[in-house]
C-alpha cells in the first residue's frame, strides 16, 4: 500500500487553465453521455425533428434545394442549442441547488474554468450528434456542400459558446426550478419561430429574430450546407452574443 | 493563515436588513485545529463561507494565506480544501471518477490510491455518489478536501453521520494533517469533538464571538467546578423559581438527558448547603449528583443560555 503524504503544498500549484478545461471538458462530456434524460434532449429530439421534417417534405418546391438539404443544419443548429441552453443550463441549474457548484468555486477550477469546460463539453457531443444527425440525414438523401464544412464547423463552435453562456448565465442567476422551465421555454421558442429550424425568411418577415442567436446560427448553418457561402452577418452577430454571454455568465454567475 | 477582522454580513429581508455575523473576529495558525462552535443559526457556516471566499464580508477583513480569499484566484484555491455541510458532490458519478477528476486540476495532487485506502472508500469508489450513505459521502468529501495537499483545511461537521470506527479514522487524519502543518478549521456539534481535536475554539453566538481560546482557557475560567444533579423528574416553575438566587440552575446538556441540572457558581459548602435545602424544602432527591471539572459542554452551555435560564 502507498505512504499517504499530505505534506501541505506551500507554493500555488493549480493546473494551467488549458488542462483544466480540458479536464473538465471530458468529465462533464462522459457525465451528459451516461445520462438518459440528456440524450434525449441532445440527440433524440433532434432526431424526432429531422425525421418529422423529412417525412412531411415541408420545404419541397420544385427547383429549390430539397426539405433534407434546408431541415439537416437545421436540425444541427437545434442540436447545439439542446446541449448548451437546456443540457448543460439545467444541469448546471441543479448542480448550483445540490452545492456542487459551491464546491468546485473552491477548487483552482474557477469560472472561466467551469464556462470553458462546459463549452467544450457541449463540443465533445456535439461530434457524436453530428455523427448520428449527420449520418441519419444522409440515409434520408441530404447531401452538403462540402466546400462549407469547414464554415460549418466554425458556426457549431460559436453556437456551442452562445448557447453554453445563455444556459450558465440561466442557471448562474435565477432558482433552479427557473431554470428549467425558463430553459425549456426558451428550447421551444427559439427552435419553432427563432430562425433555428425554420429560416426567419419563410415567415413571420421579422427583422428583430434575425438578429438572435438562434437565427444567426441556423442563417449560418444553412449558407455554409446549402451553398457553401460564409454568412458574414451571421458571424459576427453570433460572435457578438458569445462574447455577451461568456462575459456577462463570468461577471453575473452565482455559485450557490 | 487564516484572519478574520470584525467582520460584518448581513443580508436584506422585507423589513430591513438582518445582520448575520456581527463583528467575527479570531485567527486559525499553522499547525493547529481551530474550532468554531456554536448552537445552530450562530453564523458558523456564514463564517465559513467568508473564510473561504464563498461569500463576501459586508465589511471587516480578511486573510487567507495573505490575501482576500473573495473572488481569490486559481492559485489560493489550489492551497486551499473544502468540505462543504452538504457535502456539494455530483450525485451522477462515482467517488473514483470524482478523485480523478479533481486530481487533474492539482500540479501536485495527493496520491488518490492511498487517500482511498486510508478513508476506506475503494469498498464503495464505483457506486454512484447519490447511492452512498451519509457516512460514505462524509468521507468522500473530506477526501476530496484533502486532493489538492492543501495549506488549510475548512471541514463543515467532518464527523456528522459518522460511525464510531470511521469517527476514528477521520479523527486520525485530522490529527496527521495538524503534525503535517496544515491549518484546520472546523465546525461541529460535537462538543466532545471539538474538547479532544481542537487547540483553538471560537464560540459563536447570534453573529458574535462570545468567548475564544484553548480548551484549557475556556474551561479554567471557574474556580470552582459546577454541581450536577440528576432528578427522576422534571422540576416545576414554582421549583425553580426557588432556587437560590446566587446560584445559576441550568437544564440538562447537549445530549439533552431527562432532569439533568448544572449548578454553576458554586464556592464553597454554604452553597451546597443552599443547594440541599431547596431539596428539603421541596422533597427532592437526587437520583445521582457530583462535582466535576468544567467541560467545554460546561461552557457552551453556560454560554448559549444564560439569557434562556
Amino acid at each position: 500500500m502507498t505512504r499517504l503524504d499530505l505534506t501541505p503544498v506551500e507554493a500555488p500549484h493549480s493546473s494551467s487553465l488549458l488542462s483544466k478545461v480540458i479536464a473538465q471538458g471530458r468529465y462533464e462530456t462522459r457525465i451528459t453521455m451516461t445520462n438518459g434524460e440528456q440524450l434525449l434532449v441532445s440527440i433524440i429530439l433532434p432526431l424526432l425533428a429531422l425525421t418529422g421534417l423529412f417525412v412531411t417534405g415541408l420545404f419541397d418546391t420544385a427547383d429549390g434545394p430539397s426539405t433534407i438539404d434546408i431541415a439537416t443544419p437545421g436540425v444541427l443548429a437545434l442540436s447545439v442549442l439542446s446541449s448548451g441552453l437546456t443540457g448543460q443550463g439545467i444541469a448546471t441549474g441543479f448542480d448550483r441547488r445540490y452545492g456542487v457548484l459551491q464546491y468546485l468555486a473552491t477548487t483552482p477550477l474557477g469560472p472561466i474554468g467551469l464556462l470553458m469546460g462546459k463549452v467544450l463539453a457541449v463540443l465533445m457531443v456535439q461530434v457524436t450528434q453530428v455523427v448520428v444527425l449527420g449520418g441519419a440525414a444522409v440515409l434520408m438523401g441530404w447531401s452538403p456542400h462540402l466546400a462549407g464544412l469547414g464554415i460549418a464547423a466554425l458556426f457549431i463552435v460559436l453556437g456551442a459558446m452562445a448557447f453554453t453562456g445563455l444556459g450558465l448565465f440561466i442557471a448562474g442567476t435565477v432558482r433552479p426550478e427557473a431554470t428549467l422551465a425558463l430553459t425549456n421555454l426558451l428550447w421551444v421558442i427559439l427552435g419553432a419561430v427563432g430562425g433555428v429550424v425554420f429560416p426567419v425568411a419563410d415567415f413571420a418577415g421579422s427583422v428583430v429574430i434575425e438578429f438572435l442567436p438562434s437565427a444567426a446560427l441556423g442563417n449560418g448553418l444553412r449558407s455554409a450546407l446549402i451553398d457553401g457561402s460564409f454568412d458574414a452577418t451571421a458571424f459576427v452577430i453570433l460572435t457578438l452574443w458569445g462574447i455577451i454571454l461568456s462575459v456577462g455568465t463570468i461577471r453575473w454567475f452565482k455559485w450557490r | 493563515m487564516l484572519s478574520l477582522t470584525n467582520v460584518h454580513r448581513d443580508v436584506p429581508t422585507r423589513s430591513g436588513r438582518f445582520q448575520i455575523l456581527k463583528g467575527v473576529s479570531f485567527e486559525a495558525k499553522v499547525g493547529e485545529v481551530t474550532a468554531l462552535l456554536g448552537p445552530n443559526g450562530a453564523g458558523k457556516t456564514t463564517t465559513l463561507s467568508i473564510a473561504q471566499g464563498i461569500d463576501k464580508a459586508s465589511s471587516g477583513t480578511v486573510r487567507l494565506l495573505g490575501a482576500n480569499p473573495y473572488r481569490a484566484g486559481a492559485g489560493l484555491r489550489s492551497q486551499v480544501g473544502v468540505m462543504l455541510q452538504e457535502g456539494g458532490l455530483p450525485m451522477a458519478v462515482t467517488g473514483e471518477r470524482l478523485l480523478h477528476h479533481l486530481t487533474r486540476l492539482y500540479q501536485a495532487p495527493a496520491d488518490i490510491e492511498a487517500l482511498m485506502d486510508r478513508l476506506q472508500i475503494h469498498e464503495f469508489k464505483n457506486r454512484q455518489i447519490r447511492r452512498l450513505s451519509g457516512g460514505q459521502r462524509q468521507r468522500l468529501g473530506m477526501a476530496a478536501a484533502l486532493v489538492g495537499r492543501p495549506r488549510v483545511v475548512f471541514l463543515d461537521e467532518p464527523s456528522a453521520g459518522l460511525d464510531p470506527a470511521s469517527r476514528l479514522i477521520v479523527f486520525e487524519l485530522i490529527e496527521e494533517l495538524k503534525a503535517s502543518g496544515v491549518c484546520i478549521i472546523l465546525t461541529t456539534h460535537l462538543l466532545e469533538d471539538a474538547q479532544r481535536l481542537a487547540d483553538h475554539v471560537v464560540l459563536i453566538r447570534e453573529g458574535l464571538v462570545e468567548a475564544a481560546g484553548s480548551v484549557e482557557e475556556l474551561t479554567a475560567t471557574e474556580l470552582r467546578p459546577p454541581l450536577t444533579f440528576r432528578t427522576s423528574r422534571s422540576l416545576t416553575e414554582e421549583q425553580r423559581a426557588d432556587f437560590p438566587a446566587h446560584l445559576t440552575l441550568l437544564q440538562g446538556s447537549s445530549s439533552a438527558k431527562f432532569g439533568v441540572w448544572r449548578v454553576t457558581g458554586v464556592q464553597g459548602p454554604a452553597d451546597l448547603h443552599a443547594v440541599t435545602g431547596w431539596w428539603l424544602r421541596h422533597d427532592l432527591m437526587p437520583t445521582d449528583m457530583g462535582l466535576s471539572g468544567k467541560s467545554l459542554e460546561d461552557v457552551f452551555w453556560e454560554l448559549t443560555t444564560h439569557d434562556k435560564a
